[in-house]
């Protein structure tokens, strides 16, 4: 590694740092109902939808309507994508012609870009589309990522209320985070990303003649609009096959960077409206620092494995399936933030990346999303694990344990266990069925242990709604596209539901007032033990599969062996 | 049924508000600002346009500097990079055979350490850079292939140098050369 590379390193960092409290003190405001300086700008449009649906904006609900109005909204988010994608030819805004979409690929597709995957299945240029990518895409863009801010303002609700079984009003939570925190950011990355040279226009793709006299057909498209959204909401679905990567979608160094840091900001900065709204900044940057730490021991961990010298190819830069313009360290800074967060969108093919850089990504999708995770989701993943470490703690001094002064009591902990363990059986079930059966072996680019870790991957993205993926992996098969959907369905809606049933029962407790007694949750301890809970509840899940995978082709590689 | 219809309505709302109005906005926007970036940064010379500044070309005439290796050939539709793992004997085989080739080709010495970009394929298939070094490298041959005497050789290395990119801001990325616009400037070296 080069100093130019550790300040690269350091720039990131102190950017993502800097703007956490700044855009967390606009959020919070924004979703208590503060005055904040976008109402004169879209506050109209705010009362205008109230309006139209004819809905009270103070009209507050129980947990169960939450969650079935969540639900109900989602469900109209999918019929609506899966059935444009089956009409596409049909409809307007098709000017490359492409014919309508597999019935599995459309519901594949329709599933991963409503739960905030963007797992995909297809290859955009030559699949979708228009008006598929732009008036079904985008706008799951948004409102899955809405749907996340939402379910984690329910529970703060749920944790900063006393006796109460009132959560909010979805509708409300959504509208303010799409008008309020995502369409603002993703105008102004959109106009920036432009200006290093993302494409945005409705033109046909273009014809020419290379310099050598071959024909090279330029693709389109409304891109810019899409990629912004895609970082800003986590969702991580890219207009073009090779996402990132691609030249149109990331030109440059700084748009590099420019996405880089809309991956992690919002999920950052809700620790901080967290702590704001639960009244103790605190609480906000113990999680911050629990979440960072991880991160950057991840990515300290790539790093070292990526500039590791091999027997296969000696002391070469281990370029492939990297960008000349990007080099590694920008590469890795990327594949361990598109992980933690559940964005899933990639600057390079993670496939190549050294199997011990995978295996950080693979973990970092593993751990539950957890480590800044997707927007909203990762916070509300992280208190599931807080709630666990409170409840271990409690066992191993004997009180009864209590988090901001609610009790923790046997629901909480099995609701809890409920969203810890949903995606795991995703992963772990799903990918032993694919490693034995032919319908999952016949999708393999890579053989040994590499080829499992193909498989692994694909199902921890599709559990952890990352959406990245060692893209070898043929997955647009019947086999694959019906069950990394239902996985994606499991680790969407296993984890918000226990959230929400948590958010419920946890508003109706009485608040116990901080006493000498109460075990501090905002210290240095209680970041080690929450780091501590979740890597050993990963670490037991997980370990196994990934010795078969990464770990046992780490140990090959460094024999010189290939397969 | 209450809650399906306002599911269904402000699904409308936010189909009309993001997924149509953000995107012609944005579109509206760049268009004015950044017309010629929004659209591709498309190079045209004498009324045909050769391609995008941004997107590489395959190069393999000897009058021209060669890029990286691309798993689709340069082809955009679909793009995209061989997904070959470390461990994958078909990758070690393209990296030695890689290195053979650049080396025969540009008729170097057979020891020359060939910069690890030309041995291993791009993510996208579209990579319009390689190092300064590696262009560097091709200068003798580009310019034998073009007959160039002393003096245009000299000219062809100024060229390299000058095509070289700095990292963005003095601190962003990586230095690089763009080899397409670099080929698209020494075809009028007279």
């Amino acid at each position: 590694m080069t100093i130019l590379e550790i300040i690269q390193i350091l720039i990131f960092f102190s950017l993502l740092i800097g703007l956490t409290p700044i855009l967390g003190k606009y959020m919070a405001n924004v979703f208590t109902g503060n005055r904040h300086f976008m109402l004169p700008v879209f506050g109209w449009l705010e009362r205008l939808a109230y309006r139209f649906i004819k809905v009270d904006p103070n009209e507050e609900t129980n947990w169960k309507s939450y969650a079935f109005g969540l639900l109900m909204f989602n469900l109209t988010g999918f019929l609506f994508v899966f059935l444009i994608q089956l009409f596409q030819a049909v409809l307007p805004l098709n000017p490359a012609h492409l014919s309508n979409v597999s019935w599995h690929s459309a519901f594949n597709t329709a599933v991963s870009f409503m739960t905030n995957t963007n797992w995909q299945g297809y290859a955009g240029e030559t699949t979708l589309s228009y008006f598929v990518q732009m008036v079904g895409l985008t706008v799951q863009n948004f409102v899955s990522a809405a749907t996340g801010i939402a379910v984690l303002l329910a529970l703060i609700k749920g944790i900063s209320r006393k006796t109460t079984d009132k959560l909010g009003n979805f509708w409300v939570d959504l509208t303010r985070s799409t008008l309020y925190v995502l369409l603002p950011l993703s105008i102004v990355l959109a106009v920036l990303l432009v200006g290093q040279g993302v494409v945005q226009n409705f033109n046909s793709y273009e014809t020419i003649q290379t310099l050598q006299g071959a024909e090279q057909v330029i693709p389109s498209g409304p891109a810019a609009s899409q990629i912004a959204i895609k970082q800003m909401g986590t969702n991580g679905g890219g207009f073009f096959n090779a996402n990132s990567a691609h030249p149109f979608e990331n030109p440059t160094p700084f748009s590099n960077l420019l996405e880089m840091l809309a991956i992690l900001l919002i999920p950052a900065s809700l620790t901080f409206t967290y702590g704001k709204m639960v009244g103790s900044t605190r609480q906000g940057w113990t999680i911050f620092t629990a979440m960072i730490i991880l991160l950057i021991s991840g990515l300290a961990i790539s790093l070292y494995a990526e500039y590791a010298s091999n027997p296969v190819f000696g002391h070469l830069s281990l370029m492939e399936g990297k960008e000349t313009r990007f080099g590694i360290t920008n590469s890795l800074i990327w594949s361990t933030s598109t992980t933690a967060a559940s964005n899933g969108s990639v600057n390079a093919m993670h496939d190549s990346l050294s199997p011990l850089s995978g295996m950080i990504a693979m973990i970092n999708i593993m751990l539950g999303e957890v480590v800044f995770g997707g927007v909203g989701a990762g916070l509300y993943g992280m208190v599931i694990f807080v709630i666990l470490t409170v409840f271990i703690a409690g066992l191993m001094v004997g009180r009864t344990p209590e988090y901001m002064g609610k009790k923790i009591e046997a629901f909480e902990v099995k609701m809890a266990i409920i969203a810890v363990l949903a995606p795991s059986f995703v992963i772990l079930i799903f990918s032993a069925w694919a490693s034995v059966s032919q319908m999952g072996l016949s999708s393999l680019n890579n053989s040994g242990p590499h080829g499992f870790s193909e498989i692994l991957y694909a199902f921890s993205s599709a559990a952890g709604n990352n959406g990245s993926a060692f893209a070898g992996l043929n997955a647009n098969t019947v086999f694959y596209n019906l069950t990394l959907g239902i996985g994606m369905l499991i680790g969407r809606f296993g984890v918000i539901i226990p959230v929400l049933a948590i958010a419920g029962s946890m508003g109706r407790k009485k608040i116990t007032p901080l006493s000498a007694g109460t075990f501090r949750t905002d210290n240095w301890l209680f970041i080690g033990l929450l780091i501590g809970v979740i890597l050993i509840v990963g670490g037991l899940t997980f370990f196994p599969a990934l010795s078969l995978g990464p770990i046992v082709e780490q140990l090959l590689l460094n024999n010189g062996i290939t397969f | 049924m209450k809650t399906l219809i306002i599911s269904l309505k402000i699904f409308l709302f936010f189909t009309i508000l993001t997924g149509i109005v953000y995107p012609l906005v944005v579109t509206g926007i760049v268009q004015v600002v950044f017309p010629h970036k929004a659209n591709g940064n498309l190079i045209v010379e004498a009324g045909k346009t050769v391609g995008s500044e941004l997107i590489g070309q395959q190069f393999d005439s000897t009058i021209y500097f060669m890029g990286r290796p691309s798993v689709t050939l340069y082809n955009p539709l679909p793009s995209g990079g061989s997904n070959y793992g470390l461990t994958n004997a078909k990758l070690k085989n393209l990296v030695e055979e890689r290195k053979q080739q650049f080396i025969r080709f540009n008729q170097l010495d057979s020891l020359t350490e060939v910069p690890s970009e030309m041995l291993f394929a791009s993510a996208s298939g579209l990579d319009p850079h390689i190092s300064p070094k590696a262009a560097l490298l091709q200068v003798e041959r580009v310019a034998n292939a073009r007959g160039f005497n002393a003096d245009q050789k000299q000219q062809l290395q100024k060229l390299v140098l000058e095509f070289t990119e700095e990292p963005q801001f003095l601190c962003l990325g990586e230095k690089r050369v763009n080899i397409f616009l670099l080929n698209l400037e020494i075809d009028n070296i007279q």
